[in-house]
């Protein structure tokens, strides 16, 4: 029984038979993604849109406290709305969402345009709650909603000479914080195939059971909990399978501080600041409590080492970092 | 050399209220942060949030107060001179209470990690010379102190230029991604500076 039931004062019979509920369960699915589709495309633009139900709680989920849906949807970096921690939220109805689609390219049997209806259809939503680390030293622990990247990958049969994805953000005049070049537009991202097919690798189009809020990277964006968080690029409408490493943004912007892999390394010190603590912000305290709150330390890969170490056997990671 | 005088009130020069005002006015920020504070409009990471506004206050007033000398050239009036020490002193207090968020809230004065900040950041230690400058500045301040000091006073009051030069450096060298403000401060007092210089050029 889930915790959240208990609490709610649920009794077990007043909850749906195993057996009658995976049937469901198989009912809702096949119509699931369709409607997921059709909720994003319909209703982006609104506010704290249900995702329809149920979503199942993925084994990679943490089980430390959530960070509060009002601190994860209001403190944000995403520079095309401008670079305040304040202005994504400000500035969300600035990005539009509809319609929306995602050019695939390069090297892979089924490039083409794809509307976000079509990269979706497929594909079960699972709830991930992840540690967020941004490469700032704060972090938040935020149930996502998506699917692994894998699996959206697959169904393009990338060939055997791609050995990276590159991804690309949406520039739309609307965006304010494009005026400005703080980095070059379209923001970009990359990772490893073997990165990018790594199972904790999330495709996300919801958080806390909701659409994804423009801010926070509508409709579509990743999460690759062991990496700073701007590796986990948001409003995707480009993926290109390459063969060579390709350049990434805040690497361009100042290559010697963002490494190409940027793993989350308490070990590897940013020039300019410490990378071994984090603070974590949970945002159900009030601010004074929040004022006298101790900074935790910073776990190598953000706590994921078991999962993906393997990937950088032999690696230097202070020379890849 | 006369002011402007403007009547205000029968028998009030507009001057006589400037100071009430412009202490009022630097205060407000501070009224502003407090009250910010318990209603939670800082956000989710106050720390964070007092970090930044306090530092930023320190640099503008800073930057106001070193603006003052070039302003009475300019104007061809004492009056700026008169808000020097006031607005410096306010420098101070928002500097006071920018390092105080550094060592008790953010870093819970763990020395270790405060040493490895400056022994290994150089934006931590140009804002620490930058305040560590202030510190005599703001001591030496009262009227009895520019007696006593007499000619040795204006020597060293001549450390702000350093300090207000260590904090731009402080705040060009911190910055991430976005570095529109602190090259537009440093901007400003490298302005300031040539002011100076090209005034001492034509007085030698």
């Amino acid at each position: 029984m889930r915790d959240w039931m208990k609490m709610a004062g649920i009794r077990s019979s007043e909850i749906t038979d195993q057996r009658l509920f995976r049937q469901r369960r198989q009912l809702i699915q096949a119509s699931l993604a369709a409607g997921v589709a059709s909720v994003l495309t319909h209703q982006a633009a609104a506010q704290a849109a249900s995702l329809p139900g149920p979503i199942a709680r993925s084994a990679f989920s943490t089980d430390e406290q959530l960070t509060s849906r009002e601190t994860a949807t209001t403190y944000n970096n995403f520079y095309e709305l401008g670079t305040d921690k304040g202005d994504p939220v400000r500035y969300a109805n600035r990005l539009k969402t509809e319609p929306w689609s995602v050019v695939i390219d390069g090297e892979c049997s089924k490039p083409g345009t794809y509307t976000l209806e079509d990269v979706l259809k497929p594909h079960a939503i699972e709830e991930r709650i992840y540690r967020m680390r941004c490469v700032e030293a704060w972090s938040m622990v935020i149930p996502w909603n998506g699917f692994s990247l894998a699996q959206l990958l697959k169904r393009f049969e990338p060939t055997s000479r791609a050995k990276y994805v590159a991804f690309e953000t949406v520039v739309q005049d609307d965006l304010p914080g494009i005026r400005r070049n703080v980095l070059q537009w379209p923001y970009r991202e990359g990772l490893r195939m073997d990165e990018a097919m790594h199972p904790l690798t999330l495709v996300t189009i919801g958080m806390y059971g909701e659409v994804l809020p423009n801010q926070n990277g509508a409709p579509l964006r990743l999460v690759v909990p062991w990496k700073y968080g701007y590796k986990s690029i948001k409003s995707i409408v480009r993926i290109s399978f390459v063969e060579e490493q390709p350049p990434t943004s805040w690497n361009m912007s100042a290559p010697q501080e963002y490494g190409f892999y940027s793993n989350v390394n308490p070990g590897r010190r940013h020039p300019r600041w410490s990378q071994a603590k984090e603070r974590r912000l949970s945002g159900d305290t009030s601010a004074l409590a929040a004022l006298f709150a101790s900074k935790i330390d910073t776990l190598f890969m953000n706590g994921y080492a078991d999962e993906v170490a393997g990937l950088y056997d032999g690696m230097d990671l202070q020379k890849f970092h | 050399m006369h002011s402007i005088v403007v009547r205000i009130a029968p028998g009030v020069r507009w001057s006589s209220w400037l100071k009430p005002v412009v202490f009022v006015l630097a205060l407000t920020p501070f009224v502003y942060l407090l009250h910010a504070l318990f209603t939670g409009a800082l956000g989710p990471n106050p720390i964070e949030s007092l970090t930044d506004q306090t530092g930023t206050l320190a640099i503008r007033l800073l930057l106001i107060s070193l603006s003052l000398t070039p302003l009475r050239w300019l104007l061809k009036d004492t009056w700026p001179i008169r808000l020097r020490r006031m607005l410096g002193l306010f420098a101070f207090f928002y500097a006071v209470l920018h390092v105080s968020i550094y060592l008790f809230l953010d870093q819970q004065l763990d020395l270790a990690a405060i040493w490895e900040d400056l022994s290994e950041r150089p934006y931590i230690v140009a804002g620490t010379l930058a305040f560590l400058i202030l510190v005599p500045l703001a001591a030496t301040s009262t009227r009895k102190m520019v007696r006593r000091l007499g000619r040795r006073w204006s020597i060293l009051h001549r450390g702000v230029y350093l300090a207000g030069a260590a904090a731009v450096v402080h705040y060009v060298w911190l910055a991430k991604g976005d570095l529109l403000e602190p090259l537009v401060y440093l901007a400003l007092l490298l302005g300031l500076f040539t002011m100076r210089f090209m005034r001492l050029l034509r007085q030698t």
